[in-house]
């Protein structure tokens, strides 16, 4: 059932493809029915789903036999995790840009063309299909922002697709090296994660996979391209970009880089940890002092991304989890806060400006905007009850006995993290200033769509905070399997 | 003297022979019967002629005779000539490709108002198809000179065609200039070759040449033949004629430079390399070289790499901007050559090949556009997404493939090219060359990228010049298209047949 979503979302594309030019309804409708096909393919896998029995193949037929390359689908309890959550940021981002009037069609198929390639990365074993899968997804996500985005555009895209570009060129490398040192007859990641490659190789292979992906992961400092990135793009696609896309990376340094490459993680571990605290704690202190609405979320963005890059690193089970429920976790919360400033705030007031918005009083003038951002604050800053809560605290219990003093750095970045959410908060919703014109004009309404987003992803974040052991179940017996074997061993051979 | 069958020499080379045949078919049909026919009219006869020519010769190369798989090259050549011409597999295979991409040329040219002289043009390209053909096929350095030749002087006159465009003459002068002084460096590379070892055939010049170590005359030839070679096929620094010749000649002869010619140079340097000169190889391992013709190749890769990708940068001209990617192309495809193995050479004629359709459908695109609007600058493609949906969306699947996104063949070639480059030299001594490759096709996606920019996010201008689109080159570029996208979504359907030719 898992593969239908990848195979769903192609389909949609087609169909969306084949819509006329002029038919706006058509194509919002099929991209919605395509998506919440995908999403609920992925719950009902998900039901059928075994988490103790280790990686599952879905469909494993030769694809180029002549270089041993596979078409192979499978998928353990982390493939679903964030299978589920593409499913779920897919609805919502299309909920969100339900309002799209420009270009509709094209805009629907370069969504559903981001998404069909998130859904493949999640759940591909072969390498050359995972890599083809990730690369498939940097073209649409340029078009999404180069033409439907706002503030500085066409400079934020070209950033963001060079930056992808160059971390894929740094993971097709180390592919190249691993696939010729390994003998050159497969590209099946079981099967390479247990070949020795010699240390030679893997004290340099590690650095580049892992960096080349994790710089989609946000990973400070090859984090600029975030920032600049949700800011000029659209709604929907700031959510994609933070809640799913932002994903690929850190699930592609767990998922190839670490696996692949246990002995050069071993002696990379503590600086790469380095870099995901100072990420973390930097994240949160240029998140305090933004101007624009949007870059405080995508400051807080970087910061959120390096729990999840710091939880990898920690290699153990406690924190390797807690790594993946926050990749959920800030999936489902990042794209409410991007939903919320980007659709429910920006497209009615058209400014994002904080010191504006203060004199716009929109608690007052969108009231269920003002609920559903408290709501979203509070879950980014990590309150008991909500996902944030229950990641963030597993990824600091297993950096506690991996690196004490990350994890003490890290609980101050959280504490940052409380201080920016609130002063966001103040200063967008709850403004003290004197009201100015614009405070008196109503705004539209907010629409059902947006209310039915909305209420998916708080729904989301509740659920698995009230109820964190319905990912974790999944996720935890994941690392059991003998593809995690020498990660959670540290790498020691 | 030696005394041989004519006919049996027309038995094997037969396709080279109906391709012959078919440029004389094309002369006579246009000179003597069409000449009063209006000039559409003319390149549609003629073209037919020559479509059927290249067809039958198709026909016979995938059907006639076919040489066993893993026959040994040598046994399939004349026995009083080895070398001279030698019919195997995967060249047979690469012919096919050579053809097909001539076919496309020529459909390329059918609207075209550039010349009057429609049979002549069409004939000359069919005789560089037989140049091309026979470059294949040579295995001796006077029938790779021979064939060479023929090629180039068909291409020259080919880029000069169109006589009222000043910028075509330049085009054609440049090219030849370069091509001429090329052709000497060659020459005088092989004299020295030939004066070494007395033998002609690169089997024997290989056998002669086998001393432990390499005679500094020796690398002299091999340097003077690889700067010739570098001329043909574009790289830097002997790149300076491509911009202005892809700028200035007719679209669809510059296409042809660009892709038919690219293929058969390309393998014959990768058989003239392996073959004959395999005792020179030398080896440009990182930090650990040893003279001999892949270091010179490395340095060659690495230049066009570098300054091809860099400089295209630069260019708002759409023509320019594909002449230098072409540079760094061809840099991405001498990685095949250097990496001097059976599976490098496959690899090569798998990028070479689909290289060549992709550009073919680039060039294609462009001169629509330069028809339309007088240039091809990149604001004349502003807008052309919402003008021509799908001529817009080739020319991004085009582009994208150019660039090595997959799933589109580009992706798929280059990573066959890294694996063999990589795997050439024991651990992963050339991996640097891959790292420079790869660091470029990064570099690369951002002036490919301007172009979709302006095809896709620029908005149109006030008063577009609506494109002229003939129904043949409409459906020639999406089937082209198709085929891109089909060899990156299934590369067995090309790489299966050249493993099996091997």
């Amino acid at each position: 059932m898992l593969a239908w979503t990848v195979y769903l979302s192609f389909l949609g594309l087609l169909a969306v493809l084949l819509v006329p030019a002029g038919n706006a309804r058509a194509a919002r409708g099929i991209a919605l029915a395509t998506a919440l096909a995908g999403f609920f393919a992925a719950l009902l896998g998900t039901f059928q789903f075994a988490p103790d029995k280790g990686v599952q193949t879905l469909v494993r037929i030769p694809w180029i036999p002549g270089l041993g390359i596979q078409c192979f689908l499978a998928a353990d309890g982390i493939s679903v995790t964030l299978v589920l959550l593409t499913g779920l940021a897919a609805v919502a981002g299309i909920l969100f840009s339900w309002n799209i009037e420009h270009r509709v069609k094209e805009f629907f198929a370069f969504y559903l063309a981001l998404i069909a390639g998130v859904y493949g990365v999640f759940l591909s074993f072969d390498l050359v299909q995972l890599f083809v899968f990730y690369e498939l997804a940097i073209i649409p996500k340029y078009f999404l922002v180069a033409i439907w985005g706002s503030t500085n555009r066409e400079y934020g895209a070209m950033k963001l697709a060079l930056y992808s570009f160059i971390g894929s060129a740094l993971v097709l490398i180390g592919l190249v090296a691993a696939y010729v040192a390994s003998g050159m007859k497969t590209m099946d990641l079981l099967e390479l994660a247990h070949y020795p490659f010699p240390a030679a190789l893997q004290y340099w292979a590690f650095p580049v996979v892992f960096i080349g992906f994790a710089i989609l992961a946000g990973l400070w400092p090859f984090h600029t391209w975030a920032p600049t990135g949700h800011v000029a793009a659209p709604t929907a696609a700031s959510m994609l970009l933070a809640g799913v896309v932002m994903k690929l990376g850190a699930y592609g340094a767990l998922r190839v880089a670490m696996t692949l490459f246990p002995v050069g993680l071993s002696v990379w571990r503590d600086a790469i940890g380095l870099l995901a605290v100072i990420g973390i704690v930097y994240g949160a202190l240029v998140a305090l002092v933004q101007q624009d609405f949007k870059f405080v979320i995508g400051y807080s963005s970087v910061s959120h991304m390096g729990f999840v890059l710091l939880g990898l690193l920690t290699l153990n089970t406690v924190g390797l989890s807690g790594a993946v429920l926050q990749m959920f976790s800030h999936g489902v919360i990042a794209g409410l806060l991007f939903g919320v400033v980007g659709r429910m705030v920006y497209d009615r007031t058209h400014t994002r400006d904080l010191v504006e918005l203060e004199g716009w009083h929109l608690r007052r003038l969108l009231p269920f905007a003002a609920g559903t951002f408290v709501i979203a604050a509070l879950a980014s800053m990590g309150l008991p009850g909500f996902s944030g809560f229950a990641a963030e605290f597993q990824v600091l219990a297993g950096a506690w006995t991996a690196f004490p003093t990350y994890a003490l750095l890290a609980g101050i970045g959280i504490v940052v993290g409380v201080a920016y959410t609130l002063r966001v908060l103040q200063k967008s919703f709850f403004g003290e200033s004197e009201a100015t014109a614009e405070a008196a004009h109503p705004l539209p309404p907010i629409t059902l769509p947006e209310r039915i987003g909305a209420g998916l992803l708080i729904g989301a974040t509740l659920l698995i905070g009230l109820c964190p052991r319905l990912l974790l179940d999944l996720i935890g017996p994941s690392f059991q399997s003998s593809l995690f074997e020498q990660v959670v061993k540290g790498g020691k051979l | 003297m030696i005394s041989f069958s004519y006919l049996e020499l027309l038995g094997l080379a037969a396709p080279e022979a109906i391709i012959v045949l078919a440029a004389l078919a094309v002369l006579a049909v246009d000179l003597l019967v069409m000449r009063e026919a209006s000039l559409r009219d003319r390149f549609l006869v003629s073209g037919l002629f020559a479509g059927v020519g290249l067809a039958a010769a198709t026909a016979w190369l995938l059907a006639v005779n076919v040489p066993p798989v893993g026959a040994h090259s040598a046994s399939l050549s004349l026995p009083m000539l080895p070398g001279m011409y030698v019919d195997e597999p995967l060249g047979r295979l690469v012919k096919v490709a050579i053809l097909i991409l001539a076919l496309g040329t020529i459909l390329l040219s059918l609207a075209g108002e550039f010349t009057r002289h429609v049979g002549e043009y069409l004939a000359l390209i069919l005789l560089a198809t037989v140049g091309m053909m026979l470059l294949v096929s040579a295995r001796d350095i006077l029938m790779i000179f021979l064939a060479l030749e023929l090629t180039s002087l068909c291409l020259y006159v080919l880029a000069a065609f169109n006589k009222r465009s000043p910028a075509s003459a330049e085009a054609a002068l440049k090219y030849f200039l370069f091509g001429g002084l090329a052709a000497a460096c060659t020459l005088f590379g092989l004299s020295y070759i030939y004066g070494l070892t007395g033998a002609t055939g690169l089997a024997e010049i290989a056998a002669k040449l086998a001393a432990p170590t390499p005679d500094p005359l020796l690398l002299a030839a091999v340097v003077l033949t690889l700067v010739g070679f570098g001329f043909k096929i574009a790289a830097a620094p002997f790149h300076l004629w491509a911009p202005d010749t892809y700028q200035g000649a007719p679209t669809p002869s510059a296409a042809f430079i660009a892709s038919g010619s690219k293929v058969a140079s390309f393998f014959v340097l990768a058989k003239l390399t392996s073959l004959g000169l395999a005792p020179a190889q030398g080896g440009a391992s990182w930090g650990a070289y040893t003279p001999g013709w892949v270091p010179v190749l490395a340095l060659l890769t690495v230049l066009s790499l570098v300054l091809g990708n860099l400089a295209a940068i630069a260019q708002t001209n759409v023509k320019r901007l594909l002449a230098y990617s072409a540079i760094a192309h061809a840099g991405y495809t001498l990685l095949g050559v250097l990496a001097g193995t059976p599976m490098g050479l496959t690899a090569l004629v798998f990028y070479i090949t689909t290289y060549g359709l992709t550009v073919l459908g680039a060039f294609g695109i462009v001169g629509l556009v330069e028809e339309a609007a007088g240039d091809c600058r990149l604001v004349d493609f502003a807008g052309l997404g919402r003008r021509e949906p799908a001529l817009a969306f080739c020319m991004m699947i085009f582009l994208l493939s150019l660039a090595g996104i997959p799933p589109l063949a580009g992706f798929f070639g280059k990573f066959y090219l890294f694996a063999a480059v990589a795997a050439a030299a024991p651990n992963l001594g050339m991996l640097w060359l891959v790292v420079v490759a790869v660091a470029m096709s990064a570099v690369s996606l951002y002036y490919y990228l301007q172009v979709l920019k302006q095809i896709y996010v620029a908005p149109s201008p006030e008063a577009p010049a609506s494109l002229r689109v003939p129904a043949t080159t409409r459906v020639l570029l999406i089937l082209i298209a198709a085929v891109v996208v089909l060899l990156g979504c299934a590369p067995n359907l090309l790489l299966g047949p050249l493993l099996a030719a091997q």
